[in-house]
């Protein structure tokens, strides 16, 4: 026996995997499944599409463009650079009750946040709050690193310093007066953001971990005053900065502003006249860049996006058409081997 | 002067060269401080790795990179530390073994005592002592030893893989020198050839005491052999170290590619052109974008001070896609393909259905490269003896003085058969017998017992011309040690008829004649070679007389006949032809009686003549021709080679998958048309058998234009009709594959020799194209070499060579895919093979199934990994035109490094290692599965193409579906959603998604097009199809391709083929 062992030393294992006889499926794909799967899904595709197309609908945008490119437009004064601190008054009205809760947008359009050196100009560490880094900025915030006296610049890079600085006031005109229209500033910003990514150095009072460092030159303020009057929005950490800091994907993008979730109006903007008050800051005109706010309200699917919904139906019906169409040459051609 | 590496007195010798020629060795190419260092410049002349190293370099400079350093790095070191681990595991084990040897122990002779040195000791010159079973540690030349007449046993198993003992004898002069003091004062010189690789040649002459003695291999120990059957012998050192013959040959054995290689190589080519393209058309779009967008927003972003104009942004941005768009010839790539290949290589050697239990041998892949070329082969190039058949050789006939015997004849004078049955011959009358040995003709042995002189002369002849070794191991169990089965089987043959070989010494055989011993003088042996084709012995009997017994291949011996033996030649010749048509395996045997004086004139001539260092083997070779002359015949032998199992079967097989298999043997014409016949290559029913067997080059060219005429011309008539004469040549190749017909070529090695010359090779080529079977016969290892050169140069056709022998080392060399059998005849094919089986019939399953099997996965798996890092990389492209030509990223960093080796790995490994679009079974059962890799259907440029167009929609889908979702997309609590950093996960995400599901998709569909009723089978082989599936679109389209498609594979003619092809383009 020992013998006849060792005879057949080099005889291979005798197992599924070595004999390539491991378990497989394989489906026939027949006529009679493919069709009949191509009918169900593109029946499914075209039944979400009409949900989200219809849903999609009936979601109520108001997008107002405030850029101030033509004359006429209220704003036109305020776009020339050299005036500071302008205001401007934007009048509009709202035929229907513009259901709660009502979401209000800026947007940036032409204004190239994914650019890949303007992406990359920021220092992490510093962000989240490392004091080693308030000292001596990456270099990757070139040439928003340093200022001219050479002193550090906290936050710096290219992304903080153009942080968008137009501020709105909405009121509702009731009767020619003016009614102001309450924001909600709080958990605009991403959770992860928030309370991960971007962090506050732990030295109180905040103004202090800021010395020997300088503002970005575009700001108008420091870091630790972007929110004085409350510590858990002030400094890295503020809603605002941090809506700003994540970058859009696109160059046309809309970034949240506020919530409009309180007092009168969390069920909605009722019908009537309103007026939009903009403190006009934030320069666009030089590189053909357009300025907006957009109200709008949103469903389950999210905001207004009518592509998605679109997009959907044309995938179900092709489904459906090429179901038909090998329906057709499968009549036609029937395969003598499917008996 | 050839060579005079030893010269010199030899006790000087060791003095002066004690430093330089020790016997140390080393094979390992690092130690610990040059490892990194040689390893990685090794490593870095792979192109591949050169090129990420390039791509590295640019990712340093900030002002290019757009993507982390760590992108590159991270793939490139680990495929750098993978390969140097395993380099470094290799290396240990060789400075393991190194170390080993080095430090084996031999006796040296030193100061007139035996020391023990370690072999790393021994010096060129030293005179060591070898004992029994020892490794052997230098090429040395044998002194003496513990046998008479100075004779020893060795093996030469490690150096060529023969295991029968082979013997070395000292020369006479020096064989008494057997104890030490002696030894002490020898101091002779050699000068000999310089180191080389040749184990079976070597050219020496040593001077002693005012006298030359000739050197040859026959006196040579070489390291690697082991001692056997030798109780002691001395050795003087010749080679040492790396110059000995074993080390010689340890050179690295030539490359092969395969054209999937050499085709992904020219697609890679191709992919870094259109890589270029990108990044011109990119770099262009940033200029634009920079002048007339980037220069104004500057207020936001401002250009950095050397960066002057749009255009320099441009160039640089250009390199900035480079680096992010490399990802379309991803490293991994090359690693992957080595690890499926090696996978495919271990399914290989895990067969057992490839596994020969007789001699426990498994299959072997010995190169893990090329298997997938297996699923392509065109030609087989067949060696018969021991490829074709077992190679075990049984005396079955003979023709002594002009009568036969062997066959049985019933009382009607009618022909029997012989079967189990059969009562064999009784030897019992002979005790030294082998019992295994049986004969049915009992009428020779009646001849033998009534003294018939010629008969016994014929034994006589067969006991003492040869070359086979005699191990008596109990008295009367004598066991044969011989080179070729056929020597053992005559020699074997003799000794059951009662004329025993017993004994050799170098100067003498004994043989024990009907019982009585008798000791013949051996004067000189004219060994074999495949030129001469014929051996002699000059034996003096013990009567005084001198007589040369000679062998060998009929017309040789024929030629060389005494002019009164032409009646004899003549029946002999008719016998030799009807034992040629049976498929066995002849030899003429002859003799010669020799006079004393002419004797030792001409043996003073061959003194001379083997001392001589330039040219010895021609003068010898002279010197033989002039003594062979005169001959007088006494007969023939005819011995059985039957068939290995399976053999018509696998042909047939192999036929039907439209692999042409061309037989070339050694074997004389009949016999190898015979062994044609038997193996079904060869039919009844054919057309035309055409013999191509002329002297000259015209009546060859004759004869081959004549055959294909005749081919062309028929199939013109009855397949056209009437077709113009003018285009006859020019429609040649189209009519090659039209023919009906069934044609034969036989070609012999006269013809072969001229056919093969440059003005006919094309003839020849054609003509053999057109026949379904072509055998050339008596043909020379080189000319086996030349013919698959010839198809491998003029058809680019993958070919495979398959054979057993020495003789077939150069063919299986030369084909694309060599093939071994381990069979009776040694190791020297197998070690110069590729693959390696046990029988002729394992081919079948290792194309047809495995084969068949590495093309198909590796062709899937190479679309698919071109389709999925085409799909994952040109959506970079996309995203330029939305984020000013920037170089912006789409995917996280990591996603970007670990996207072909973590998250995309497993449905390559799983469909490169297990896909089975038809299970071994129906591979076999349909050969006709075969012919798409034959076509190169399954990855073409067209398929290359193909798989690229469908990633870029699939890239173009993946970005532009988000596109739309996410240019204004807010999510359910209102917030913003359409930032870079979720826009890069959405799309990495459906993108592995899309990418998992494809692959895995075609991997439970790819069998979808094997229907099995519809695909004619080896046992329905005349079948009509009646369905159109892709088996017999493929079929009918072959007629519209050439079998001259010499170069363009993926040119028009094909694409019509390709789409034919199945290809699941449903990318939503």
């Amino acid at each position: 026996m020992v013998k006849e062992e060792q005879e057949l030393a080099n005889r291979p294992d005798n197992t599924a995997f070595t004999q390539q006889r491991l378990p497989a499926w394989q489906p026939m794909l027949s006529a009679g499944i493919v069709i009949p799967g191509f009918v169900i899904i593109g029946l499914a595709f075209i039944g979400i599409g009409v949900a989200l197309f219809v849903t999609s609908h009936s979601i109520q945008v108001l997008e107002l463009d405030y850029t101030g490119v033509e004359n006429t437009e209220p704003c036109y004064r305020c776009s020339d650079p050299s005036s500071k601190n302008c205001v401007c008054t934007l009048e509009f009205s709202i035929d229907s009750l513009f259901e709660g809760p009502v979401f209000f947008y800026y947007g940036l359009t032409n204004y190239f946040q994914n650019y890949r050196k303007y992406g990359a100009s920021r220092d992490d560490n510093q962000l989240s709050g490392d004091l080693d880094y308030f000292k001596s900025p990456g270099n990757d915030c070139a040439p928003y690193q340093y200022n001219s006296n050479n002193k550090p610049i906290v936050p710096c890079g290219a992304i903080a310093n153009s942080m968008f600085n137009d501020t709105f006031k909405l009121y509702q005109i009731i009767r020619g007066s003016k009614k102001l229209v309450p924001f909600d500033g709080k958990g605009i910003a991403w959770w992860t953001d928030y309370n991960i990514k971007y962090r506050n150095p732990s030295v109180t009072p905040l103004k202090n971990a800021f010395n020997d460092t300088v503002k970005p030159l575009f700001w108008s303020k420091p870091a630790y005053e972007l929110d004085p009057t409350d510590p858990a929005n002030n400094g890295f950490i503020n809603q605002d900065f941090l809506v700003w800091m994540r970058r859009a994907a696109l160059p046309d993008f809309r970034k949240l502003y506020r919530r409009i979730t309180e007092g009168d109006y969390a069920k909605g903007l009722p019908a009537g006249n309103y007026s939009l008050e903009i403190a006009y800051n934030y320069p666009v005109m030089s590189f053909d860049g357009r300025k907006k706010v957009v109200l709008s309200n949103v469903s389950w699917m999210g905001g207004k996006n009518e592509f998605l919904g679109i997009a959907y139906l044309v995938i179900g019906s092709l489904c459906v058409v090429m179901s038909i169409v090998m329906l057709i040459v499968y009549a036609k051609f029937k395969f003598p081997e499917e008996d | 002067m050839t060579g005079a590496e030893i010269t010199g007195d030899i006790s000087d010798w060791q003095v002066d060269n004690r430093a330089k020629k020790d016997n140390h060795i080393k094979t390992s190419k690092y130690n610990v401080f040059t490892f990194l260092p040689i390893n990685l410049f090794e490593q870095f002349q792979r192109v591949a790795n050169a090129y990420f190293v390039v791509l590295l370099i640019l990712q340093i400079i900030p002002e290019i990179s757009s993507l982390s350093w760590f992108t590159t790095i991270v793939p490139l070191v680990l495929v750098l530390a993978i390969t140097a681990v395993k380099d470094a595991t290799d290396d240990y084990f060789r400075h393991k073994s190194d170390q080993q040897v080095n430090n084996r122990q031999s006796q040296v002779l030193i100061r007139g005592s035996l020391q023990n040195e370690k072999w790393m000791n021994v010096r060129v010159g030293d005179i060591i002592k070898l004992e029994n079973n020892q490794f052997v540690a230098a090429d040395i030349l044998l002194l003496c030893s513990s046998e008479p007449y100075g004779l020893c046993y060795i093996e030469t198993a490690d150096l060529d893989g023969e295991t029968n003992l082979k013997v070395r004898q000292a020369l006479t002069i020096t064989s008494d020198l057997g104890d030490i003091t002696k030894l002490m004062d020898f101091d002779g010189e050699v000068i000999c050839e310089p180191p080389n690789n040749k184990l079976d040649k070597f050219t020496g002459t040593l001077f002693w005491r005012d006298n030359k003695y000739p050197l040859d291999n026959e006196k040579m120990l070489l390291r690697g052999c082991v001692l056997r059957n030798t109780e002691w012998c001395f050795g003087l050192v010749i080679f040492a170290g790396l110059q000995t013959k074993l080390m010689q040959n340890c050179g690295k054995t030539s490359f092969k590619r395969t054209s999937i290689d050499k085709l992904m190589n020219t697609l890679v080519l191709w992919i870094f052109a259109f890589l270029i393209c990108m990044g011109v058309i990119l770099a262009i779009g940033n200029t634009i974008w920079e002048s007339q967008i980037g220069r104004n927003f500057q207020v936001f972003l401002p250009w950095n001070e050397f960066q002057r104009s749009a255009v320099f942004s441009g160039f640089l941005t250009f390199w900035s896609y480079i680096i992010i768009l490399n990802t379309v010839v991803p490293i991994s790539l090359y690693v992957s393909v080595e690890v499926l290949r090696l996978g495919h290589s271990y399914f290989i050697n895990w067969d057992r259905k490839m596994y020969y239990s007789q001699t426990d041998t498994a299959a072997e892949a010995r190169t893990t490269t090329l298997n997938e070329e297996l699923g392509q082969v065109e030609f087989i190039f067949s060696d018969k003896t021991g490829t074709l058949t077992q190679n075990i050789m049984v005396f079955s006939k003979c023709s002594i003085n002009g009568k036969t015997f062997g066959d049985i004849y019933n009382e009607y004078d009618q022909k029997v058969e012989i079967t189990e049955k059969t009562a064999c011959v009784d030897f019992s009358f002979n005790p030294l017998c082998d019992r295994r040995f049986k004969f049915y003709d009992s009428n020779l042995v009646e001849a033998i017992k009534l003294e018939d002189l010629a008969v016994q002369e014929f034994f006589r002849l067969l006991a003492l011309c040869h070359t086979v070794m005699p191990e008596e191991k109990s008295e009367g169990n004598l066991v044969y040690q011989a080179q070729s089965p056929d020597e053992g089987a005559l020699v074997t043959a003799a000794r059951n008829f009662g004329f025993v070989f017993r004994a050799r010494t170098p100067e003498t055989i004994t043989l024990c004649e009907m019982g009585r011993a008798v000791t013949y003088q051996l004067l000189a042996i004219l060994d074999f070679n495949n030129v001469r084709k014929r051996m002699s012995v000059i034996v003096r009997n013990p009567e005084g007389q001198i007589k040369l017994y000679s062998k060998g291949a009929d017309t040789i011996i024929f030629d060389r006949l005494d002019p009164s033996n032409e009646d004899l030649m003549y029946t002999t010749s008719e016998h030799l032809n009807e034992f040629a048509g049976e498929g066995l395996r002849t030899l003429a045997l002859a003799y010669k009686d020799l006079d004393e004086d002419d004797f030792d004139v001409w043996m003073k001539k061959l003194l001379f003549a083997s001392t001589v260092i330039e040219n010895r083997e021609e003068q010898l070779a002279v010197l033989y021709e002039e003594i062979e002359q005169g001959l007088k015949l006494l007969g023939a032998t005819a011995i059985e080679d039957k068939l290995q199992e399976g053999v018509p079967e696998t042909i047939a097989c192999l036929s039907l998958a439209d692999i042409k298999i061309w037989v070339l043997t050694g074997d004389k014409l009949e016999t190898a048309m015979n062994i044609g016949y038997s193996c079904n290559m060869l039919r009844d029913d054919m057309n035309e058998v055409f013999v191509i067997s002329s002297h000259t080059v015209q009546e060859v060219q004759q004869q081959l234009r004549s055959a294909k005429e005749h081919i062309l011309g028929l199939s013109r008539v009855s397949s056209t009709g009437d077709v113009e004469k003018t285009n006859m040549f020019a429609v040649d190749s189209v009519f090659e594959e039209t023919i009906i017909a069934e044609y034969a070529l036989v070609i012999n090695g006269h013809s072969l020799a001229h056919a093969l010359e440059p003005q006919l090779e094309h003839v020849l080529l054609d003509l053999a194209c057109l026949c379904k079977t072509v055998i050339c016969c008596r043909v020379t290892p080189l000319q086996k070499a030349q013919v698959v050169e010839l198809v491998k140069r003029h058809k680019g056709a993958v070919t495979l060579a398959i054979g057993d022998g020495a003789n077939d080392v150069s063919m299986i060399k030369t084909a694309h895919i060599g093939v071994g059998i381990s069979g009776q005849e040694g190791m020297q094919a197998v070690l110069a093979s590729d693959y390696s089986f046990a029988q002729f019939r394992y081919l079948q399953r290792l194309l047809l199934v495995h084969g068949r099997w590495s093309y198909f996965r590796m062709c899937n798996f190479l679309c698919y990994f071109f389709y999925k890092n085409f799909a994952f990389t040109l959506v970079h492209f996309w995203y330029g035109f939305f984020c000013g030509f920037s170089a912006q990223t789409v995917y996280d960093q990591w996603f970007i490094t670990l996207f072909n080796i973590v998250y995309t790995s497993l449905p390559v490994l799983a469909m490169g290692l297990f896909d089975q679009d038809v299970n071994d079974q129906n591979s076999l059962r349909y050969p006709c599965l075969y012919k798409p890799g034959q076509q190169n259907l399954l990855f073409n440029k067209r398929q290359f193409f193909l798989c690229t167009l469908q990633g870029i929609g699939t890239s173009f889908l993946l970005f532009f579906i988000p596109y739309g979702a996410f240019s204004v997309m807010v999510k359910e609590d209102g917030s913003h959603f359409s930032d870079q950093q979720t826009f890069a996960v959405t799309i990495a995400t459906s993108l592995v998604i899309v990418v998992s599901v494809q692959g895995f998709g075609e991997l439970i569909t790819s069998g979808k097009n094997m229907r099995m009723n519809t695909v004619p089978s080896v046992s329905s082989p005349g079948r009509t199809p009646h369905s159109s599936t892709w088996i017999e679109n493929v079929l009918k389209r072959k007629n519209e391709v050439s079998c001259a498609n010499d170069e363009s594979t993926g040119g028009p003619e094909n694409s019509d083929i390709a789409e034919q092809t199945p290809k699941q383009q449903h990318t939503d």
